[in-house]
């Protein structure tokens, strides 16, 4: 675990290089036309599945609580934003109605008053972060309040997250049952369906990834981090040495709840559609592999994780459709054994894997006994 | 009862575990500023004893007042009780492994618990020089910035005493801080623990008799059998009792 001279030195230029490559680069490309429309809207989704990847190593990685459920607070902000969304189809829809499509096909007449106030985005955007949130500090509250951890939690959340797939895929819950939300027109006033302004959401998540981690390695650096940490490895000791861990365990579930929420929130415009299979347990488990994968307890490797296995998903998932979920099982398999810090973690294994060898080879030369017997 | 205020009260406590009785009819005062010794057989409840006054477990029944009746020890939670300024060193050395010397005892440092001051809060020059002074006083002033999971067993002791000293903890309790050290070790680690008692008031539990005669020159033992207190009194008069004898140190030399 602990970063050779080198690396740590060449560290900071590389994360700086690939902020701006992101940030700046990137979209720069595709206004000149070297970068299809395309990529660059997957590289959004991508990138979305980072923050939400970062937020579940704050506190799987950085905390120790395996949260299944991540998924939930991700599309709950991406619902959210769907809301307003669907009200801003007007009447442009199929049924040329001011009510959303799905309202009109189950038989409403009337917009329903919880819907009322999301035609304003800043109502909006405030519920992205106070839904997930307060189900986060509800839910946690209760949680670790009766001292509920390690695997029971990881279940508890699990559970939690399927709960709620199974009400939102209810049609009475008037949220677009197991279709969802789509079709959107304009966000802001800006068409959805044009390269523009997809191009300023790519900016929009690409600074918001930046600038959630760098926020969470500003937290994992304070005093905060060193007991969150203290949390993961041994929390008898954090509370008799005088601190209520409930409530920082608590503080750390809200605060990832809400970064995963903003990040749904800009993956429904990007995308396009959002519906209760995105709150599975399924995606929440798909994106605990993204964080191991990449290395967990290293806020980079989750993004890592997150964009190259779904890079590999939209490359594998067309070029051999039948042997994508092999692909990704396999890789997950051998990241286990074999790299136990993930892909971040290669550059330090194989920095002691050279030192063993030189030493071992330091080791023969100098030994007398080895050069008499070779012949 | 006595008119002088104790620091410590327990009185008619009782713990049983699937109806083993750890702790029977348990009555234990403790003045301000003592270093009192507490031995007895395994089993005898020493643990139990301060899992009860450091709310890791509740008792079946009895009473636990701090500081001459202020506190009732049994409503709080162990970071209310950690609060107060009672504070343990388990039997197992347990330190945050991953963490270096000095953010062991930065965590462990007197003051606010709360998140935003754990956030925003600032180490103040008079922080820093405490720290200092603790790595003087527990020997581990070149270690300060290895991680504690890589020290010695007895470095690691030594820690978490510093740990206990970090907080300023108006009570120490000290469980078997001599486990695994070598002699020299030991010695040091009593004298520590007899440089500390006045200014702190210290409950150390001990099964090795050579420690306890060290560190209990001039306070009391208490001798613990079967979760209640056999006899209380100066470390000469508690060797030569004829139920300690044949409880305790009678069995142990037996074996021997």
């Amino acid at each position: 675990m602990t970063p050779n001279p080198i690396s740590s030195r060449i560290h900071g230029p590389i994360l700086i290089v690939s902020a701006i490559f992101l940030v700046v680069v990137m979209p720069c490309l595709n206004s000149c036309g070297l970068i299809a429309d395309f990529t660059l809207n997957l590289w959004g989704k991508y990138l979305c599945y980072g923050i939400m990847a970062v937020a579940i190593d704050l506190l799987w990685g950085f905390t120790g609580l395996l949260c299944l459920g991540q998924a939930l607070f991700f599309s709950l902000g991406g619902y959210m934003m769907g809301m307003h969304l669907m009200l801003m189809i007007g009447k442009l829809g199929q049924y040329k109605s001011d009510l959303p499509d799905f309202m009109v096909f189950l038989g409403h007449t009337t917009l329903p008053g919880f819907w009322q106030a999301f035609y304003s985005f800043p109502f909006a955007l405030a519920m992205v972060f106070l839904v997930p949130g307060l189900l986060a500090l509800v839910f946690g509250y209760l949680a670790f309040r009766s001292r509920i951890k390690g695997v029971y939690f990881s279940i508890l959340t699990q559970a939690l997250t399927y709960g709620a797939a199974l009400l939102f895929f209810r049609n009475d819950l008037l949220m677009g049952g197991n279709n969802g939300f789509t079709d959107f027109r304009t966000l802001l006033g800006s068409d959805l369906r044009i390269a523009s302004t997809q191009r300023i959401l790519y900016i929009c998540t690409a600074l918001l990834l930046v600038a959630v981690v760098a926020g969470c390695k500003w937290l994992t650096k304070s005093r905060f981090g060193l007991i969150q940490r203290a949390i993961r490895d041994s929390e008898n000791r954090v509370l008799f040495s005088g601190y209520a861990t409930a409530n920082f365990k608590l503080f750390i579930f809200v605060t990832s709840a809400m970064i995963a929420a903003t990040a749904g929130a800009l993956y429904v415009p990007q995308v396009g559609i959002i519906n209760p299979s995105e709150m599975t347990p399924e995606k929440s488990l798909e994106a605990v592999v993204w964080v191991a994968l990449g290395g967990r307890g290293s806020l980079y490797g989750p993004v890592i994780g997150a964009v190259s296995v779904n890079a590999l998903k939209s490359w594998a998932s067309r070029a051999y459709p039948d042997l994508w979920l092999i692909i990704l099982g396999g890789s997950f398999v051998l990241v286990v054994m074999f790299m136990p810090n993930g892909i971040i973690g290669i550059p330090a294994q194989f920095a002691a894997w050279t030192a063993r060898r030189r030493n071992r080879d330091a080791a023969t030369a100098a030994s007398p006994a080895n050069r008499v017997t070779d012949p | 009862m006595s008119a002088k205020p104790f620091l410590l009260a327990a009185e008619g406590l009782n713990k049983s575990f699937d109806g083993y009785q750890a702790i029977n009819d348990l009555n234990f005062y403790l003045d301000e500023g003592e270093l009192r010794t507490v031995i007895g057989p395994n089993g005898a409840g020493k643990t139990t004893f301060l899992d009860l006054i450091t709310g890791r477990t509740a008792p079946d029944r009895g009473t636990l007042m701090w500081d001459d009746g202020k506190h009732d020890l049994l409503k709080l939670s162990e970071y209310q009780i950690y609060r107060l300024g009672i504070g343990r060193k388990f039997q197992t050395p347990t330190v945050y492994n991953d963490h270096s010397v000095t953010e062991n005892l930065v965590l462990s440092l007197a003051g606010s618990r709360g998140i935003w001051h754990s956030l925003f809060g600032k180490i103040s020059p008079l922080q820093r020089d405490r720290i200092a002074e603790i790595l003087d006083i527990i020997k581990l002033t070149s270690h300060a910035q290895r991680k504690a999971g890589t020290l010695a067993h007895g470095q690691k002791q030594w820690l978490e005493i510093g740990m206990l000293l970090a907080q300023e903890a108006r009570l120490l309790l000290v469980d078997e801080p001599a486990a695994g050290m070598t002699d020299e070790e030991t010695h040091r680690t009593g004298e520590l623990l007899l440089s500390l008692a006045g200014k702190h008031t210290i409950v150390v539990i001990e099964h090795d008799m050579t420690f306890v005669r060290q560190i209990a020159r001039n306070g009391k033992v208490t001798v613990l059998h079967q979760g209640h207190v056999l006899c209380e009194g100066a470390v000469d008069q508690v060797q030569n009792d004829e139920r300690v004898i044949e409880v305790y140190l009678g069995r142990k030399s037996k074996a021997a």
